[in-house]
């Protein structure tokens, strides 16, 4: 008796063909989500498509200042080589365990889209979109909110694969926190990702496992880009920025979380975690300016 | 398959010799019981009920039966003898009977040529269920219009012990009410084994357990077979620390085996594994201490509910645990201690190290440490002050004989270094480690202290003797001495203790294991802290009874001079020697191989009368911690920074050993007191995987300080005590003191959440004790009763 196929393409037209003859195959990445489904017996494919050994999804590149993260990246090369994005860095260095780092990757955190996939804020506080394609040579890219859109939901085509995803390079601090109940290897309770795009003269919030899909804050963020082009902040970085703002800050972008009650943390605490989470990476972030500027 | 030991070294007691199954475990070639494989085997699979409470108005098999490669489908009525089983009381169908307990409870079994169409069938049993209301909650079951989980009610035992007036007036008063959760043993091996149908018309059952004979005892009336028809051979064990003691697999692989006259393996999922085994009770405690104001204990109240579960499996013995270790390790000349174990809807509770006084231990800790802080005592000193020692009477009215350094453990434990505060930081080693959630923010460091002890072997007038075997033969590369014991080994190194006996004894250095099972007598079981103290003193027995033989064949071989009684002789280096004179080379007196078999048995205990008097434990270890943690006052994560640790072992037999079981019982305690903890709603398990019950990882762990308190045990071999339980019994216990003392709450709920680290959510609050129920007697409700 048959129980599964499995298709192995060496290249990604190979693979795309494959997919539109077959739109049902489950692609598989690094499988540290699929396998799970798996062996759960809640997921029971009758093909898997193997995508992780495609050379165009596992490489990164700069485009005319945006930058390029294939789908296949895993989470230990991001640790070991991608040093120009911290908070990439930092979101992916929390991920499980060593091993799950050598395989899992961000495309699969994408194909998945669970509210507490940690890359996930990231790529919102980036405003990434996300690159999807079909055979034929046919891409689109989506705006993160528009590709994930509900817990474990996307608006992939059965047709599709994805790409990877792209966003504009940004100067300016930032980092990615992530509460859990354990020192490693966690899922988050809470996870925040704040970024500094002293370009743009915005501040970006990004929450995670605080809502049923990745959120920003868009309240805070236009508070606190108000905060301090009132204070002068954003031409000079030593300029101090009131507690009290900051307090403020935290609240609000405790205020754009939706938490529910589950079997890892309460709700009271999830809204609590944002606010401490908010109001130190906007301490840090501002320290940072700050060094930054002496030097 | 014997197991050689190569070692150049003498490798005999008190060294920390390697272990015999160390390099196999490290390079990944153990045999797990997971790994067991038979040609032409088929996979065994459980269907499990979905509610804590039904009754089964019909099973329909056929769909399943009439499916690709399923070879049999078993239910209740298939089962050919004894239709329940259990450790103390048969109260547990081997395939629910009418009516399922608990969401998870067997309700058929199934074999196919492999495991994914064993699930796929399973699927296609039709059992339609008629949905009762649950007992969810201890504290409902004892009331009386609580739904019966059996017929006869549901207090499974109720102990009450009763020394002195514990009204006596006293200077000061503390109370305290605590809980403690669900833990997991979370051994990473789950249940596995295959059955190998015999021609003989009965069964070979490998499996991964603690006690090979408590099990064949169990399963052969069940099958209708005499007990010497059933055939256990321990197979590799992945971890037990309790969740083996009851059968799992067992009986199923059996009968699936025994119909299809084929072999038949069986390994649960993770997820299965949860339902497949007992956990450590749940607990509500309340206490009331009285002491004078110099700081001496007067009185001690402990009302103690433990959630049993839907079946007894080792209920019985854990609660009159928990109720003999109420009171700590202190001297106290008045206490009424109130102990119930009840049945709910909820998953059966058993064996877990620390084995109920784990729970005590947590609520003594917390009153001692209410008690210096009205008293205005150093909390270590009062514990000093109060120690018990050799000769003070327990609660029970047992006097404790044996060795008894308490005071020397605590001092010893005080006094380990503080760790330093460091100068750089990894900010991994912040609370929240690798998720980057701090800089340093808010720190507080804590401070907590516990003490804790555990009875050695079991209790209550029981003989849990151990037998050895100790074969000495001249083999091809020399003098060869074979050991066969059934003790388990569950990660715990009692094999390589084994060999190191035999070594001691015999003075060789080739000490090969035969492979443990059923064709040697029982060792007893791999549990409470028992099998250095008695397989080892089979082992020794043994050994000393074939020395005697060869010593004996030594003289009527004309050495008679040499060998006179008053002269002092010893093996080395295979020569025996008399006093210092070699007299001649073992090998000559082995024409003939020397066996000899000898059981050892501890000195006698008795069970508990009706006021919870008696002489119920043969003795007993202490141990003490010393937790320093961190915890964030923002966000309540915690980091254990360092457990200084000492503990009572009497003597060493293996150092390194000793040390591994120290630090393992402190990871699990500490994973009790900050995140582990099966949670229930409605009897339903809501984190039945590791993805949400967590473990600590070793970025939650300190490092482990421990000194060993050698004051051997008198009469026993070498004077060592068991160790695989004390720190685990008090690790919980102190770091939830460190906790208390960083953060100034009342912490009075384990395993502590971050909610309740910063206030958002309050202590567990209590409207007062259960009454006692009315129970006459201190055995079990359904022995008494003589139902089962
Ligand atoms: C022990 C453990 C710990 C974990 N810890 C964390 C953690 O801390 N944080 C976290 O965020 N996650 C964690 N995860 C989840 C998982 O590792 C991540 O979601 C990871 O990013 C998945 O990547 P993958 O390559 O393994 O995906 P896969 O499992 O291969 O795939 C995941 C999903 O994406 C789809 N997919 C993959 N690639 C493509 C593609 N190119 N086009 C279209 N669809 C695709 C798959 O079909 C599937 O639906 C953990 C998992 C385990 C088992």
């Amino acid at each position: 008796m048959r129980i599964m196929d499995v298709l192995l393409p060496r290249t990604l037209d190979e693979a795309l063909e494959m997919k539109a003859a077959a739109p049902a195959a489950m692609p598989i990445a690094g499988g540290t989500d699929v396998m799970v489904e798996l062996n759960f017996d809640r997921r029971r494919p009758a093909t898997i498509l193997d995508v992780s050994r495609l050379p165009e999804l596992r490489t990164w590149r700069k485009e005319d200042g945006a930058f390029f993260l294939g789908a296949g990246v895993t989470y230990a090369r991001i640790v070991n080589d991608l040093t120009m994005f911290p908070a990439l860095m930092q979101a992916s260095r929390t991920v499980g365990s060593p091993q799950i780092r050598n395989r899992g990757t961000v495309g699969g955190n994408l194909g998945t889209a669970s509210p507490a996939g940690d890359a996930l804020p990231v790529l919102a506080a980036y405003d990434a979109e996300v690159v999807l394609a079909r055979a034929g040579g046919v891409t689109r890219a989506l705006p993160w909110h528009q590709f994930m859109v509900g817990p474990k939901k996307t608006v992939i085509a059965p047709d599709e694969l994805i790409l990877g995803a792209r966003w504009k390079i940004a100067r300016g601090p930032g980092s990615f926190s992530k509460v859990g109940t354990r020192n490693a290897m966690v899922i988050a309770v809470a996870s925040l990702c704040l970024l500094f795009d002293e370009g743009g003269r915005t501040v970006r919030v990004a929450l995670g496992s605080v809502g049923p899909t990745i959120l920003r804050a868009p309240d805070a963020e236009q508070f606190l880009a108000r905060v301090l082009h009132d204070a002068g902040a954003w031409d000079n970085p030593r300029v101090p920025v009131p507690p009290a703002a900051i307090e403020e800050f935290a609240g609000r972008v405790a205020q754009a979380g939706r938490p529910i009650d589950d079997v890892r943390g309460t709700a009271a605490y999830r809204r609590h975690a944002c606010t401490v989470l908010a109001q130190r990476a906007l301490t840090w972030a501002l320290s940072d300016r700050k060094l930054k500027e002496t030097r | 398959m014997s197991t050689k030991v190569a070692e150049r070294t003498r490798g005999g007691v008190g060294e920390s010799v390697r272990r015999v199954d160390g390099v196999p475990k490290v390079k990944g070639q153990f045999l797990y019981g997971s790994d067991l494989w038979a040609e032409e085997m088929l996979w065994g699979y459980t269907l499990r009920s979905p509610h804590p409470h039904a009754r089964i108005v019909s099973i329909d098999i056929s769909r399943a039966l009439s499916s690709t490669g399923v070879h049999a489908v078993l239910v209740a009525s298939d089962v050919p003898g004894r239709k329940t089983y259990g450790l103390e009381i048969p109260d547990q169908p081997v395939l629910a009977i009418d009516r399922v307990r608990y969401q998870g409870e067997a309700v058929a079994v199934l074999a196919a040529n492999d495991l994914e169409l064993a699930r796929r069938a399973a699927e296609r049993i039709t059992v339609a269920y008629e949905v009762l209301p649950a007992v969810a909650d201890m504290e409902q079951a004892l009331r009386s219009d609580a739904p019966n989980v059996h017929d006869f009610g549901n207090v499974l035992r109720h102990i009450r012990i009763a020394r002195g007036d514990y009204n006596t007036p006293a200077d000061v008063w503390v109370e305290g009410y605590y809980e403690t959760g669900m833990q997991d043993q979370a051994m990473l091996g789950p249940e596995s084994g295959l059955a190998i149908p015999a021609e003989d018309g009965g069964i070979d059952l490998y499996v991964a357990t603690q006690w090979l004979h408590v099990d064949r005892d169990q399963i052969a009336p069940c099958l209708d077979l005499p007990p010497d028809k059933v055939r256990l051979h321990l197979a590799g064990i992945g971890g037990a620390f309790g969740a083996r003691e009851d059968l799992s697999m067992h009986l199923h692989a059996c009968l699936l085996a025994l119909r299809t006259r084929k072999p038949v393996k069986m390994v649960y999922s993770r997820e299965e594994s949860f339902y497949g085994h007992v956990h450590r009770h749940p607990a509500r405690i309340w206490m009331r201490h009285g002491a004078t104001r110099g700081g001496m204990l007067t009185s001690v109240y402990a009302r103690i509910v433990i959630d049993g579960g839907a079946y007894a499996s080792s209920s019985t013995a854990v609660i009159a645990n928990a109720s003999t270790f109420a009171a700590g390790p202190y001297e106290v000349p008045n206490a009424l201690v109130e102990g119930t174990a009840v049945y709910t809807n909820n998953p059966p509770c058993g064996a877990m190290r620390g084995f109920g006084a784990v729970q005590a231990c947590v609520a003594h800790e917390a009153q001692m440490d209410k008690l210096a802080r009205a008293l205005r005592l150093d909390p270590v000193e009062l514990r000093v002050k109060n120690a018990v020692s050799t000769g003070s009477v327990l609660p029970t009215g047992q006097i404790i004989r044996g060795s008894a350094p308490v005071r020397e453990v605590i001092r010893r434990c005080a006094a380990i270094e503080l760790p330093p505060a460091p100068s750089e930081r990894d900010p991994l080693t912040y609370p929240g480690g690798a998720g980057n959630v701090s800089r340093g923010e808010r720190l507080r460091r804590g401070v907590g202290f516990a003490v804790g002890y555990k009875n050695i072997a079991y209790s209550g007038g029981f003989d849990d003797s151990a037998e050895c075997r100790v074969k000495l033969f001249s083999g091809p590369g020399g003098v060869i001495a074979e050991v066969h014991s059934a003790a388990a080994e569950v990660g715990q190194g009692v094999h390589t203790l084994l060999v190191q006996i035999a070594r001691e004894e015999l003075g060789i250095d080739t000490v090969v294991l035969h492979p443990a099972d059923t064709s040697v007598g029982s060792a007893g079981s791999s549990s409470a802290s028992r099998q250095t103290m008695m397989s080892g003193g089979a082992v020794q027995m043994a050994c000393r009874a074939v020395r005697d033989v060869l010593f004996e064949r030594a003289r009527r071989a004309g050495l008679d001079r040499e060998l006179a009684p008053d002269i002092p002789v010893a093996i080395r280096d295979g020569q025996i020697f008399a006093g210092a004179r070699r007299v001649g080379a073992l090998v000559e007196f082995l024409d003939e191989p020397i066996e000899q078999t000898r059981v050892y048995h501890h000195r006698k205990t008795t069970p508990l009368d009706r006021d919870g008097q008696g002489d119920p434990h043969v003795t007993f270890a202490f141990a003490a911690q010393r937790a320093v943690v961190e915890v964030d006052e923002d966000l309540g994560l915690v980091r254990v920074v360092q457990i200084a640790a000492a503990q009572d072992v009497g003597h060493a037999l293996n150092p390194q050993s000793v040390f591994g079981q120290i630090e393992g019982g402190t990871a699990q305690g500490l994973g009790f007191a900050l995140m582990e903890e099966i949670q229930l709603k409605d009897g339903r398990i809501r984190n039945p995987s590791f993805t949400d019950y967590l473990i600590p990882t070793i970025l939650d762990m300190p490092p482990v300080v421990s000194v060993l308190i050698e004051e051997p045990e008198p009469g026993v071999p070498y004077g060592a005590k068991g160790a695989g339980e004390p720190s685990a019994i008090v690790s919980t216990a102190a770091i939830l003191a460190a906790l208390r003392d960083a953060t100034g709450r009342e912490l009075n709920r384990v395993p502590v959440r971050p909610d309740d680290l910063i206030g958002l959510a309050p202590p567990v609050q209590s409207s007062g004790p259960p009454p006692a129920p009315n129970v006459p007697y201190p055995e079990p409700v359904p022995k008494a009763l003589g139902i089962l």
